[in-house]
């Protein structure tokens, strides 16, 4: 995939056609042959109009990409956040260790002394306290983990 | 749920998006060997099912002026955890929200919350509200603020189920 874009873009970038698609186009779409068509009606817009604007929000960096968003638990798979306290002249030569697990997906510094956060996603459940043991016995440090107990629903969404 | 070897492909063919084209699930159905039909009824049950959260256009917040975002972490009153995560996973500035286990002594937090703003200061008052929202039922609260993406792969669909 190509860098997201990370500037904001110019003020008049979009108009408030495209901000009406980008407010309404957050929560469902049509499961139908049309589905295009569908959600065009609701926002007044033709089924041509509304694909040719998708595009160019995709094409601005308006919107990263538009179609399912899969629950990756549920697709089978275990996941986990973890964090590492790492002395400051280690963090280079912690991090390389780190990163060199390709069941670390993501991984942030962070501000505060728990300053490494990683997600570990492995196919099986095991296999977390595994990998999360080989770094600890790489780095020699404590690898925290914090499971997910609960997931709540998340109303959160862009106004614009 | 379960899914089979065509819910894998229809996955697998649909991570990156769906086609921009009038008939979007005719196109997938078309990639992957199977009908129309089909393509939607696998996408309804794996809708019904939360495999798929949704379907729907991926804003870019940078992009869109929401360039600040802390995780901010909470030490919640485990009897009462479950009921105010509900409350705060449904305000509108918050991303992911989440109980997890603390890490004593390091660690009291035990409730996630992703705060999404425009600015840090904006950050800072949406960390406020969810304060309020806590009420005499939090005892203590911390912000993490990213300062370096240090990778970012992504989650890949394991190859099989094993």
């Amino acid at each position: 995939m190509s860098g997201m874009r990370r500037a904001p873009l110019p003020e008049d970038a979009l108009d408030a056609t495209d901000r009406a698609i980008i407010n309404a186009l957050q929560g469902e779409f049509p499961l139908t042959s049309r589905p295009f068509a569908e959600a065009g009606r609701t926002l007044g817009l033709s089924e041509s109009e509304l694909i040719s604007r998708l595009k160019h929000l995709r094409e601005q960096g308006a919107i990263t990409r538009f179609g399912p968003f899969f629950d990756a638990e549920a697709m089978g798979g275990a996941f986990c956040l973890c964090a590492m306290a790492v002395p400051e002249d280690q963090f280079d030569t912690v991090l390389t260790k780190v990163n060199a697990h390709p069941e670390v997906a993501h991984n942030y510094e962070r501000t505060h002394r728990l300053n490494m956060w990683f997600v570990l996603a492995t196919e099986k459940k095991h296999q977390i306290n595994r990998v999360a043991g080989d770094i600890e016995t790489e780095t020699g440090l404590k690898v925290h983990l914090f499971p997910k107990l609960e997931e709540f629903f998340i109303g959160f969404r862009v106004n614009l | 749920m379960t899914l089979d070897a065509s819910d894998r492909r229809l996955i697998a063919a649909t991570q990156v998006g769906l086609p921009l084209t009038p008939a979007p699930y005719q196109e997938v159905a078309t990639w992957l060997g199977l009908d129309e039909a089909e393509v939607i009824a696998r996408l309804a049950a794996m809708q019904d099912k939360g495999v798929i959260r949704r379907i729907a256009l991926a804003p870019n917040h940078y992009a869109l002026g929401m360039s600040a975002n802390g995780m901010s972490v909470w030490n919640v009153d485990d009897n009462r955890a479950s009921e105010l995560g509900t409350i705060v996973g449904a305000l509108d500035f918050v991303s992911h929200c989440y109980l997890r286990p603390r890490a004593l002594p390091d660690w009291p937090y035990n409730m996630f919350a992703m705060i999404h703003g425009s600015n840090r200061d904006e950050v800072e008052a949406k960390r406020r509200d969810i304060a309020n929202v806590l009420g005499d039922a939090c005892n203590g609260n911390d912000i993490l603020y990213s300062t370096r993406i240090l990778k970012k792969t992504g989650f890949r669909l394991p190859a099989s189920e094993g």
